[in-house]
Parts: structure tokens; C-alpha cells; sequence
């Protein structure tokens, strides 16, 4: 069961792109039977009751320097009649970067050193007791010369992996592919274009158990459908052909020795012959 | 006909399509393979030598092992492995022909026919609380119904018939604060006395009628002060127990009537005293209190009176007292000195009377001795003999009689922890292999043998003959390398801190080795691993393990680094590093300029210990300090935490090969929901041989091989017990697929209704678990493959003539990965204790998974069965590939069970390791008992089987180059009588 929503956001403006697409077609998007799938989620919007906004603050830090707020998570909080809570509609809010916090980005890309963010565990009561962290190398989000990167600037890409109301991991990276030696270059735009991905368990397919179907398959099959028949030629071909190699050497071994004793005993037979003639 | 026709059609499809199996022939047992059963460390030990008979010792186990073994040789006659939670609390001899156990914590009383090991009877007794077990059975060789087994275990006291097992009454003291400490029933009496403490400070005495249970009388006394729960038994009516200041001992009489306390300062009795320490040895009207570091023996006076009789050094070990003739008891005790041991048995009464005096040289590698049984014998000349069995420090159990060993038996094999192999010496030319092997014509004979007997001409002698040879053939059990690498070693470090080396080839010990280290006496053993394996100077340099031991049984105490060198078993060096050890990591592909392996080792504050300290090796890994990462599992909060190198931690300690980290990335699991059952990584000197996977269809997949995913697998809290305690509603199995490095979960999937114990087994691109489904109540095996996605454009021919391909591109883990997963399930029948999986060379040869059951069995199933591309129909071209139809459950072939018709009794792990022959793979398993064999999963392709004749190949050389004189002269003949014509 994917939650996937891609919120786009711009600099610090609160310009928001909603592209409803499923996910970025990673992670073996599996035939999942439809029944698993969530339903259309406009549909549980609509329903204001169980819904409840959340907000939670993801963190920076520049290598090993402490963590500062660099950007706000909204979403909404689904609870279930079953007593369960999903989080649906995540969107982000980027702040930008402070001139201070450039010059220390700058420094984090001329050391090649980690940019840390990190969220609460859990959504519900932040900030929780745990946080989930992950970091990457600066070097490697700021990637304007990739080829799957038309824009300039520092593009950034995170998946978030929930379980009920709380956040498991989350990955953070580039979208595209990071080289490696890791080329140093700095970003044209001091701007994120930042991508959020939510993603829940995927239910594991039920081990088909086909036992009964087989044996009653076969039953009716074979009194149904029984397998085509084929010709004799198919069938016995194998006998056939050695038998047809056997018959032919016989006959030639037969021939040869008519011809053996043709030529041997030519002048007794022709007498022979010509003795039955007269 | 026809029915004939389609039957011989039916058997060619299902020989052509058959899953080839690995079965073997009667006479193909133990060619290859070997098996060596073991018991486990001795706990109890109780001789049977009264009948004329066999002479046997029945002793348990700490590994639930009840054994019954010959005492002339040492022999196993019978032996039963209890589970793992079914450990033994007692075991005795009962009506001089059951043996009775009990076992469970005093829930569970068996009796076992003492001849064959047959069971007799099995009685569950109730049990309500946790508490003491004691086992008293009754001493006397009547057939007697009138007696029985009195059990106490679960706060309840139990009499037990020992005819039928038959319960004949209990007695409940659950009582709050209640602890029972003794139960006595004095010989020729009816009473049965049962001594216990109320909130350990008041004695209660119940005095109960053996023959109904009813209580007869109570008495009870206030004790000013409190009692430790130390306590002896030194007479039918006294016990000493330890105060709780351990400063005081106070002897009880409680049989006629009252109750009376007798104290005695530790402090009167000898002049330093500190805190003391009661022995275990049960000794008449004696005991034996350990008091700074020396034991002394105390007398027990008529009066409760108690006087110090004797001291001896501390690392003396005591046998329980033993009647002999004439009313008299002994004892013995051993003692070291040097390299020698001295057993001295002495009676109780009179310690100036020594029966026995021994010495015997006694391996150094053995350690202490840690138990000693004794048993007499009268001997020839009507005086009295005595045997020792012993226990020592290193788990072996030897017995001693007339200044010798008798037998030994190396039970520290029994608990192994850790296995790694090693090469043998390489052939030198001073060892020539005609020597080792035979003439040429022994060499002949041999194979005019083999050929009589593949040639069905061999008689019966000759067949004893042919398996003699090749059993014991040739170069089997040679100590140097062979070509096909047959021939290694298993290093197994075992519980007790003893290294081990076994020959592949027969499974004898090579050498053995106690670890010593100048900081502990005796570190325990953690983990082992290849230190230096020479390729370069294979010649001149010998290669060696290290092991990782810790002073201690806590996580924070100081590790311990031993290096034995691998051929001859000698500690090359042993240093304490002053730090402790969470983690070892070695480092893979690093090695410096002497092949020496580079590791790192975690503590507990965070900070990792760079191994060997040599300027090289820290330049070396200096060069890789940016890329060097490692995560840490902490199960209990359920957090997996990634981290880097960050500096050198240069400001706090001067050491230059510690270093600091810091956290990259965390995955924190929701306490209330997920709780971590397993966690798995892929093994590091795997081999993979192709990263693409070719499907029938032409199309190609790519394996997504990287070294440094984790497997994690959780299970709800309330699923995290046995298997049936929840609901499937309740439970959860998630698992999860982590890259190491970012922290990234590359894959989860959650399995509702499902349950641990989760088994699994990481290779190449794929993971295979087995877990419990709750809702079909049978156990199931999912196979998850990981393919990437990145490179699955590389299929272009012309992009790969061109050279427009990114195979060779560097991959970065922070790289977004684009991979997919394919999976599937399926049914298992059996219950699983461990699984492993075959690996070879070269990573050509197709894999097996072998699969430890729960009948102690080893299980290989081929990897085609766990494909995930399995499907009802599989099209022509899929079968051709060798996919299998669908079945909804794994089959069990019986001839594939590569332990054949032996048990590995108590399997605990599987260690495989390939051969220099890339079909070939080593197997061992070790539990309580040990077995290896080799294996080759697509059977040998790469070499000639043994049984190979070559003489036959020789004969019919020479045969048919005698035909072509003699057919070429004949011809020449023919032709020269022709022209003569």
C-alpha cells in the first residue's frame, strides 16, 4: 500500500505543486490486488471527523554542528475506526538559507562533509524521545551537471517511511544518480526544490495454496479436456526411425549378398537359370 | 502396449525432469563425511559398578544431555538431548535399574531403563512458582514399593512412585515467603522431613508421613538475623547455612522435636577471615567453606559444635563423599601443581588417612579442574581402588585410575560458538608424496580392486577390502594443502574459551589451545576471525586467527585479543586492549603489506579501535577514512543507527589508532508495534560470480549485489513468544531490506498474521526467511530477490559494443537506488533451527539452501525451488530454464538430507566453505554433536568421481592398442597372401 504524494515547493514560497502521481515507480511496485489499495483519497478528506492536523519540524546540521530548524512538515492525521492512524496529505515547507547558513554550506561542500536533517519519530507528541536522522554528503545534492537534472540548483528527495502515526526512517538524497569521485561545485540557485514521497508497509501477497484447485482441476480437466492427441509419427518417431535404419540395412545387407552371390556363383546360377528356362 | 509405451514415456520425462538428488549409497557413508557425537560439560555424574555387568557412569549435562557412558573406554552406550529449555536439575539411580531425571526447573521427572536408555515412564509434575529442585531418591537396592522418589520443584513436594511414575501424593508450599532448602527422609523412617525458611529468617520443619503426605508435625523457630541461601547438608539432622553477613555459620538440628540453632563466627574458626563462601561438595558431618581465596574443611560436632580441620590451597576441586567399607567415607580432591595433577582421596573422619595418592601429567591446554566424581572398587587384594572422573576447566572429561588416564573425551566440541576455516601448510619438498603413498604396485593393486568390484566380480573380502581403502584412502587425512582443497581446517572456538583445529578430512583434533590472557585468568571466548591468510608468502608465513574474548560476562568489561597461528596451534600473542568490545568489524579488501587483515573494534562509548597498530595500517585506512561506515542494532529500544568516522580521537586519549564517529542516519522502530527478532547481513567474502541473471525470453535481469544491505526482521511485542500465544490479529512479521550506509529502507514488506522465530539466510541478491503463519498454521519460506534497475537498459548489444553502458560507472550509495524486488511464499512443513547456504570458488555452481531441522537433520534444498519467477504453468522456454511449476509448499525429499540417517543432536549453526574445486562446497554443522561433509550441489561437473577406475581406463588403452597390432599384422598377413595369389 503506497502513499505517495509529491509536494513540490520552491525556495520558501509556499508555492505548492500537487502531483498526484503514485510514487517515482522505485521500490517493485508489485500487482497488488485492488482490494489492498487505499481508496481514492479525496474520499477520506471529505471526512472531517477523524481527521486532525499535525505539524512536525525537520532539522538541519552542517557536519557535526547542532541541529536548527530548517523547514515544517504538515499533514494530515487519519485515525481509523480499528484504532489505527495514517498520515496522508504530507506537505513541506522549505526555509531558505540564511546567508550564515550558505557560508557554512559552502564550507560543508569544500569538505565534502555530511548535511544532517532529521524528525521526530513520532508525529503525535514532537518532539519525541527519538529522532530519525539521515544525512548525506553535501556534495552529492548539489548535482547541477547530472544529466537527469535540467534545473540548477539543490535538489533534494525524501522518503519517508511511517507506520501508523510514527516515521521509521527517512531517506534523504538527491533524485538522481550521485557519481563518484565527487565532483565539487557550487549550486548557480541557493533554492530546494524539494520532493516528498510517504511510504507505509506493503502487505506481503497471501502464499496461494492451490492444492484443492489443482487436484480438482485435474480431475475435471481430465475427463474434459484430455491433452490433444498426437499423431502416431509424433509419438513413435524414436522407434521408427531406428527401426526404418534397421529395415534399410537389412535390405541392403540383402541385396548386397543377392549381389555377392550373383557375382560368386555366376556361371552355376545362370547355368541353374537357364536350365529352369529350358 | 500402448499403456507399456506411455509408462516408459512417463518415466523418461520424469528422469529427464527430475531434481537431481544428492542421495548417497550405503558403502558412499562416511567417505566424505564424519560424524562425532559429544555430551556437553558433566554437571552430575553417578557410577553403576555394584553388578557384575558393564561398568557405566550416568551423568547430565549442561547441555540437557542425559548420557550413560562406558567406564573402560569412555564410550557412549546410550544419550538423550533434552530441549533446550528442559534443563537438568538432578539425576539418579532408582531401584538399580532406572535412571530418573528431572529436569524443568523440578517440573518434569523421567525415568530412563538404565541398560538401553529406553524410557520407562514420564510424569509432568504441577509447578506454580519458581523456586529450587531437588531430587531425592531413595538409596536401596530392594524392590522395595514402599519407597518413593520425593521431587520438590515448583513450590510443591511430589512423591513419585519409581515403579510406574505414577503420582502417589503433593504437599503445597506456595506459601508466600516460603522457601524450601531441604528435603530429607532418614533411612528405615516413614518420616520425611522438609527444612525451610520463612522470609529467610525463620527455620520451619514439617515433618510429613511418606506413605499419605499428611503433615504430622511443624516446628518453626525465629532466627535473629537473616540466612543467606547458602546451605550443606552435613548430617541426616544438621545443615550449616551462611548468614546473611556471611560472617556467621549456623548449624540446625531439626530432627528430634525442636529445633536449635548454633552459631559460630567464621572469625573463630580462622584468623583472616573475610566473606565466605559454602562449597558445593556434600561431605558426612563435614564441609568445606571457601574463605579468602583457601577452602577449609569443617567439622561438625555431635553438638552442632564446629571446629576447622583442615585448609588447602583455593584451586582445589572436592568430590561429594563416598561410603566405602567399614563404615568409613572419603573423599577425593585434586589439586595442580606444575603440569601434574594430584588426586588424593582421604576419609572425612580422619584427613590424615590418605587412601590415594596420585599424580598424573596433565595437559596444560586443559586448564583447571573444575569437578571431580569419584567411585570405588575392591580390588584383587580385597583393599579398596578408586576411579576419578574429572572435569576440567576446558568442558573435557577424563577419567583417572591408577595414576592414568584412562579416557578422555573432548566435551568443549560440544558448545561450539564460532567456526572459521583455514588452510593447511602447503606441500613442501621435503615431504615427498611417494612416501606418503604407496608403491606403484599397491597403487595397481588397489585399482584392480576397484575395478573387480565396479565390475561386479568382487567377492565379499574383497568388498571389506575396497570400502577399508577408500576410507582410510590415501591422502584423506594428510596435514598439507591439495589440489582440490579438500583438505582444511576448522577453527571452532568454543564456549569454555578453547580454540580447536579439525581436519576436514577424518575430523581429528590437529591441535587445541586454551586462551590465556595476562589480564584474566580465563577469558571467554566471543568471535573468531581470520587475521592473516597469506596468498603472497604462502610458503614462508603462516597464517593465523584472531580471537575476540572479553574478561567477563558484561558487555562493558575489557576485551582481549589472542592470535594463534593457524598450523601450529600456538598463541602467537595475547594483548589486553583496555578497551571493551561490542563489535568487530573486519575491514573488507584491506589488508597491508603483511596480509594482515584490518579491523575495527567498537566500545561501548562509541569510539572504534583500528587493529593491527602499525603506522601501515593507519595510513592505509586513513586513505579510506571518508568511506568507511558501520551501524550498530540496538534490539531493545529497537533503533538501528549508522555511523561514520569522524576524527581521531586524539583529545581525549593520546591513542592514535581510536577514533571517534558520529551518527549519520537512525531508524527508529515504534516500540508499541515492531520489536526486532533478527537481523541479518550477507556473508563478507561471498562470491558472486554474474551480477546479470538471463531470463528465457532473452531479456536480462541485474542482480542488485551490494555488501552493504541488512536484513532486519519484526514481529509485534505481543508476538515475540512461542508460536500460538497471540492471535493473528495481533501479530505482525515485518521485514525490512537496509542499506547500511545511508540508512535507507530499500524494501519492507509486512507479513499479517505471522510470528517468529524468523530464520533466514542472505546471499548474493536475495534473502530467504521462515516464520510462522498464524493464520494458515503452518510455517512458511519467503524468498525476496532485489534487482536494479539502473542498469537494466545495458541490453543493447550496440551500447555495450559502443561502450555506452554504465556497468562500469562507480556506484555511490547515495545514489537514489532504483531497484525492484520480486518475492514469493511458500509452505514449509517442517520446523526450522537454522538455515544456511552453500557457497563455492567461484559462485558459478548453483546454490543450495541447507536447512537445519528441528529433527536435527540437515536439509539441502536447491535454490530453484525458492525462485520467485516460479509459475503455475512455467511456458517451454521457462522450463527449459529449469523453472519449477508452482506448489504451494516446499517439497522434502528424504534422499536429500545430507546428514543421511546420523543426527546432529542439539544444531545450533552450519558453517559452509568453498573448496578450491568450484563444485564443491564444505559443510559443518555444529550443535552437541559435530558433522561435516562435502558437498557439490550440480554435482561434481569439474572432476572425476572417486570411484573413477582408472585401471579399467589403462586396460582398455592397452587392449585396444593390442587389438590394432594384432588386427594391423593380421591384415598385413591377409594382404601378403592376397598379392601372393
Amino acid at each position: 500500500m503506497y502513499l505517495g504524494r509529491t509536494v513540490k515547493v520552491f525556495g520558501s514560497r509556499e508555492s505548492e505543486l500537487l502531483v498526484d502521481d503514485d510514487e517515482f515507480g522505485l521500490e517493485g511496485a508489485k500487482p497488488q490486488s485492488t482490494q489492498q489499495q487505499t481508496p481514492t483519497t479525496r474520499k477520506r478528506y471529505s471526512d472531517p471527523d477523524s481527521d486532525s492536523k499535525v505539524q512536525f519540524t525537520l532539522e538541519h546540521g552542517f557536519g557535526d554542528s547542532h541541529f536548527s530548524p530548517a523547514g515544517t512538515f504538515s499533514a494530515r492525521l487519519k485515525s481509523w475506526s480499528h484504532g489505527g492512524k495514517t498520515l496522508t496529505k504530507l506537505r513541506f515547507s522549505r526555509n531558505g538559507f540564511s546567508d550564515e547558513e550558505k557560508d557554512t554550506f559552502k564550507n560543508l561542500l569544500t569538505g565534502d562533509d555530511f548535511y544532517r536533517i532529521r524528525v521526530p519519530s513520532s508525529v503525535i507528541s514532537p518532539p519525541g524521545k527519538e529522532f530519525v536522522v539521515a544525512s548525506v554528503r553535501a556534495a552529492s545534492l548539489s548535482l547541477p551537471f547530472l544529466r537527469c537534472l535540467p534545473r540548477d540548483g539543490l535538489d533534494e528527495h525524501f522518503v519517508i517511511h511511517m507506520e501508523g502515526a510514527n516515521i521509521l526512517a527517512a531517506s534523504y538524497g538527491s533524485l538522481g544518480a550521485c557519481q563518484y569521485p565527487r565532483q565539487f561545485k557550487l549550486p548557480a540557485k541557493w533554492s530546494f526544490n524539494s520532493h516528498t514521497i510517504l511510504k507505509c508497509s506493503e502487505q506481503a501477497p497471501r502464499t496461494p495454496i492451490f492444492t484443492e484447485e489443482i487436484l480438482g482441476g485435474e480431475n475435471a480437466d481430465g475427463e474434459v479436456e484430455p491433452p490433444p492427441e498426437r499423431s502416431f509419427w509424433a509419438k513413435y518417431w524414436m522407434y521408427l526411425i531406428p527401426l526404418g535404419l534397421v529395415v534399410m540395412n537389412a535390405v541392403t545387407q540383402a541385396t548386397n549378398m543377392a549381389e555377392e552371390q550373383t557375382g560368386g556363383q555366376a556361371g552355376g546360377s545362370q547355368v541353374q537359370q537357364s536350365a529352369r528356362r529350358r | 502396449m500402448a499403456m507399456a509405451l506411455r509408462l516408459y514415456l512417463l518415466l523418461i520425462v520424469f528422469v529427464s525432469s527430475a531434481i537431481v538428488s544428492f542421495s548417497l549409497y550405503e558403502d558412499q557413508v562416511g567417505l566424505m563425511d564424519w560424524h562425532q557425537r559429544y555430551i556437553g560439560k558433566v554437571k552430575h555424574a553417578v557410577f553403576h559398578t555394584q553388578k557384575t555387568g558393564r561398568k557405566r557412569v550416568i551423568v547430565s549435562t549442561e547441555e540437557n544431555v542425559v548420557a550413560s557412558l562406558d567406564l573402560r573406554h569412555g564410550e557412549i552406550f546410550w544419550r538423550h538431548v533434552l530441549g533446550t529449555k528442559d534443563a537438568i536439575d538432578g539425576v539418579d539411580i532408582a531401584l538399580g535399574k532406572y535412571v530418573i531425571t528431572l529436569s524443568s526447573e523440578g517440573s518434569m521427572l523421567r525415568a530412563w531403563n538404565l541398560p538401553d536408555g529406553q524410557m520407562v515412564w514420564e510424569t509432568s509434575l504441577h509447578s506454580a512458582q519458581h523456586s529450587k529442585s531437588l531430587l531425592s531418591v531413595p538409596v536401596n537396592l530392594k524392590f522395595d514399593k514402599d519407597y518413593s522418589i520425593l521431587v520438590f520443584g515448583g513450590g510443591y513436594l511430589h512423591a513419585v512412585s519409581p515403579i510406574d511414575g505414577e503420582l502417589l501424593w503433593k504437599k503445597d508450599f506456595t506459601a508466600e515467603g516460603f522457601e524450601v532448602q531441604r528435603v530429607l527422609q532418614p533411612l528405615e523412617s516413614s518420616i520425611v522431613y522438609v527444612l525451610g525458611f520463612l522470609h529467610s529468617s525463620e527455620a520451619i520443619v514439617y515433618q510429613i508421613d511418606s506413605k499419605s503426605g499428611e503433615v504430622v508435625a511443624e516446628k518453626s523457630k525465629a532466627f535473629p538475623g537473616r540466612f543467606s541461601g547458602e546451605i550443606s547438608a552435613v548430617s541426616n539432622d544438621k545443615v550449616v547455612v551462611l548468614d546473611s553477613t556471611r560472617s556467621i555459620l549456623v548449624t540446625i538440628s531439626f530432627v528430634d522435636g525442636e529445633i536449635s540453632f548454633q552459631k559460630t563466627l567464621i572469625s573463630s574458626l580462622v584468623e583472616d577471615s573475610g566473606e565466605a563462601e559454602i562449597l558445593s561438595p556434600l561431605l558426612s558431618n563435614m564441609l568445606a567453606v571457601k574463605v579468602n581465596k583457601r577452602t577449609i574443611f569443617v567439622r561438625v560436632g555431635d553438638q552442632g559444635k564446629l571446629e576447622m580441620v583442615d585448609s588447602l590451597s583455593d584451586e582445589t576441586a572436592m568430590s561429594d563423599s563416598l561410603p566405602v567399607a567399614d563404615d568409613q567415607v572419603a573423599f577425593a580432591s585434586v589439586h595442580h601443581e606444575g603440569s601434574k595433577i594430584h588426586l588424593t582421596v582421604k576419609l572425612v573422619d580422619d584427613l590424615d588417612t590418605v587412601l590415594l595418592r596420585e599424580s598424573i601429567q596433565m595437559d596444560q591446554h586443559r586448564g583447571r579442574v573444575d569437578r571431580v566424581f569419584i567411585n570405588n572398587y575392591i580390588k584383587t587384594d580385597r583393599s579398596n581402588g578408586f576411579r576419578a572422573l574429572i572435569v576440567m576447566e576446558d568442558h573435557s572429561l577424563l577419567l583417572l585410575q591408577q595414576g592414568a588416564i584412562v579416557w578422555s573425551r573432548e566435551e568443549g566440541l560440544a558448545s561450539v560458538t564460532d567456526v572459521t576455516t583455514a588452510e593447511l601448510p602447503v606441500e613442501k619438498d621435503g615431504v615427498s608424496v611417494a612416501k606418503v603413498e604407496h608403491t606403484l604396485v599397491d597403487w595397481l593393486k588397489g585399482h584392480i580392486l576397484k575395478l573387480k568390484g565396479s565390475l561386479l566380480l568382487a567377492s565379499p573380502e574383497d568388498v571389506v577390502a575396497i570400502q577399508e581403502m577408500r576410507m582410510k584412502s590415501s591422502g584423506r587425512s594428510k596435514l598439507t594443502r591439495d589440489h582440490n582443497g579438500f583438505r582444511k581446517l576448522f577453527i571452532a572456538l568454543t564456549r569454555a574459551g578453547k580454540l580447536f583445529a579439525l581436519h576436514t578430512g577424518d575430523g581429528r583434533i590437529v591441535w587445541s589451545t586454551l586462551l590465556n590472557s595476562p589480564a584474566c585468568a580465563r577469558p571467554s571466548g566471543i568471535s573468531l576471525y581470520q587475521w592473516q591468510v597469506p596468498h603472497h608468502h604462502a610458503m614462508d608465513e603462516n597464517p593465523s586467527v584472531l580471537v575476540v574474548g572479553r574478561c567477563g560476562s558484561d558487555s562493558s568489561s575489557p576485551g582481549v585479543l589472542s592470535f594463534v597461528d593457524v598450523y601450529t596451534g600456538k598463541e602467537i600473542s595475547s594483548s589486553d586492549i583496555g578497551h571493551s568490545v561490542v563489535q568487530v568489524m573486519p575491514l573488507p579488501l584491506f589488508t597491508d603489506s603483511t596480509e594482515q587483515r584490518l579491523h575495527l573494534i567498537a566500545d561501548t562509548d562509541g569510539h572504534v579501535h583500528l587493529y593491527p597498530k602499525t603506522p601501515e595500517a593507519l595510513g592505509i585506512f586513513q586513505r579510506e577514512f571518508q568511506n568507511v561506515y558501520w551501524y550498530n542494532v540496538e534490539g531493545d529500544d529497537g533503533i538501528i543507527r549508522g555511523h561514520g568516522m569522524k576524527s581521531s580521537c586524539a583529545g581525549e586519549t593520546a591513542d592514535e589508532y581510536c577514533f571517534t564517529t558520529r551518527e549519520l542516519w537512525t531508524v527508529v522502530f515504534p516500540s508499541e508495534s515492531e520489536k526486532i527478532i533478527s537481523t541479518l547481513t550477507r556473508k563478507p567474502n561471498e562470491v558472486v560470480h554474474t551480477q546479470a541473471k538471463v531470463s528465457t525470453d532473452q531479456d536480462v535481469l541485474y542482480k542488485y549485489v551490494s555488501r552493504n544491505l541488512l536484513f532486519v526482521a519484526t514481529v509485534s511485542p505481543k508476538g515475540a513468544g512461542e508460536i500460538g500465544s497471540v492471535t493473528p490479529e495481533e501479530s505482525a512479521l515485518v521485514v525490512y531490506l537496509i542499506d547500511t550506509v545511508t540508512g535507507r529502507i530499500l524494501h519492507r514488506l509486512s507479513h499479517q498474521g505471522c510470528q517468529g522465530p524468523v530464520h533466514a539466510v542472505f546471499s548474493e541478491n536475495w534473502v530467504v526467511y521462515h516464520y510462522f503463519n498464524l493464520r494458515a498454521h503452518k510455517y512458511e519460506v519467503t524468498v525476496v530477490e532485489i534487482y536494479d534497475q539502473s542498469r537494466a537498459e545495458n541490453k543493447n548489444v550496440w551500447k555495450l559494443v559502443l561502450g555506452k553502458h554504465n556497468l562500469t560507472a562507480p556506484i555511490s550509495s547515495y545514489s537514489r537506488p532504483e531497484m525492484f524486488t520480486k518475492s514469493q511464499s511458500y509452505f514449509f512443513p517442517q520446523s526450522v533451527k537454522t538455515i544456511a547456504v552453500t557457497s563455492t570458488a567461484k559462485g558459478i555452481t548453483s546454490k543450495q539452501l541447507l536447512i537445519g531441522t528441528i529433527g536435527d537433520q540437515i536439509l539441502a534444498l536447491d535454490k530453484r525451488f525458492v525462485d520467485p519467477r516460479r509459475t503455475l504453468n512455467p511456458s517451454q522456454a521457462e522450463k527449459e530454464e529449469g523453472i519449477i511449476p508452482l506448489t504451494d509448499s516446499l517439497p522434502i525429499i528424504p534422499q536429500s538430507y545430507i546428514t543421511h540417517s546420523l543426527k546432529v543432536e542439539g544444531l545450533r549453526g552450519i558453517v559452509t566453505a568453498p573448496a578450491k574445486l568450484e563444485s564443491t562446497t564444505h559443510v559443518f554443522a555444529y550443535g552437541v554433536d559435530l558433522f561435516y561433509t562435502r558437498l557439490a550441489p550440480s554435482k561434481t561437473y569439474d572432476s572425476l568421481t572417486d570411484d573413477f577406475s582408472y585401471a579399467l581406463l589403462l586396460i582398455t588403452i592397452v587392449a585396444l592398442v593390442a587389438a590394432i597390432y594384432i588386427t594391423w599384422a593380421l591384415s598385413e598377413k591377409k594382404e601378403l597372401s592376397e598379392k601372393w595369389r
